[in-house]
């Protein structure tokens, strides 16, 4: 598992409004580009692609790239349709994947 | 300092005779030629492990199908100045009702002297609501950074700011 992960979803929204959703994860974003201690290339390891869906459909993708930095920040926004539950995934290039749950209210 | 003036010595010797002169003059030339290639391939080496203007256009060229880019309706807001390449907070938006029938579907950004042109890509549609995203990058040097947005009627639009990063993003780490 990849390690800690913070996301900030409002608790309860009314329908139709549009909330904002704040998204941290710890991740080094090795670039590829970089030499270790002894001159060897430190090989790439970045998250590649992070998700967000709403009760099981897609409303945010990213594709990331070297130039994102470490500890990727995003945040963006969706409209809350309904009351369920918003998963968060981020999928790294050595094939880690670490979801966040997160719950809203909608009325 | 004995060592030093034996040296010394040596190198007054060779200095002042006549016949040696010629051949270590030679020699110092070749070196500093072989030096000076070295320094010069050091130097020009991290400049090909980076993007160039040339290589975003290609990379938006890409992303746009070669479709015309409108300039407008994209705001891209990063600071005019840099302290930290290694985190440099960008926000973009997009002027879009994010309706089903009239809606963002996808940013690009770019840049034109990292190692790669690419910088993120956002993929959203009308559930987005608004298209108001933010994130932190990694610049390599001071330069222009563009986004480009691609719109559900197939138009594509952007915005480009000019940064100045005092601090590169691991400049010395380019990998010759």
């Amino acid at each position: 598992m990849m390690s800690r992960a913070l996301v900030h979803v409002p608790k309860t929204a009314t329908q139709g409004g549009v909330i904002a959703i704040k998204t941290l994860i710890s991740h080094p974003m090795e670039t590829g580009y970089r030499h270790g201690d002894t001159g060897a290339r430190i090989p790439r390891n970045i998250i590649n692609r992070f998700t967000c869906t709403y009760n099981g459909e897609e409303v945010f993708r990213a594709d990331l790239h070297p130039a994102v930095a470490a500890n990727p920040y995003i945040t963006f926004h969706t409209v809350a349709t309904e009351t369920g539950v918003l998963a968060f995934t981020w999928v790294a290039d050595d094939g880690e994947t670490h979801t966040e749950l997160a719950n809203i209210t909608v009325d | 300092m004995m060592v030093m003036m034996t040296t010394m010595d040596h190198g007054a010797n060779i200095l002042g005779s006549e016949r040696a002169r010629p051949t270590r003059r030679i020699v110092l030339r070749g070196f500093c030629a072989l030096a000076g290639g070295a320094a010069l391939g050091a130097v020009a080496a991290p400049q090909t492990a980076r993007a160039t203007p040339e290589e975003k256009d290609a990379a938006i060229k890409q992303v746009t199908g070669g479709a015309t880019v409108q300039k407008g309706r994209v705001h891209l807001d990063i600071p005019p100045l840099a302290e930290n390449g290694n985190t440099v907070a960008m926000t973009v938006k997009v002027d879009s009702p994010m309706t089903a029938a009239d809606y963002v579907k996808a940013i690009h950004v770019f840049n034109e002297k990292n190692p790669q042109p690419d910088v993120i890509s956002f993929h959203l549609g009308p559930r987005a609501g608004k298209a108001d995203i933010s994130t932190r990058v990694r610049l390599a040097d001071s330069q222009t950074v563009t986004a480009i947005a691609q719109m559900s009627d197939g138009t594509f639009w952007s915005d480009s700011a000019d940064i100045i990063v005092t601090l590169a993003a691991c400049t010395e780490d380019f990998i010759p």
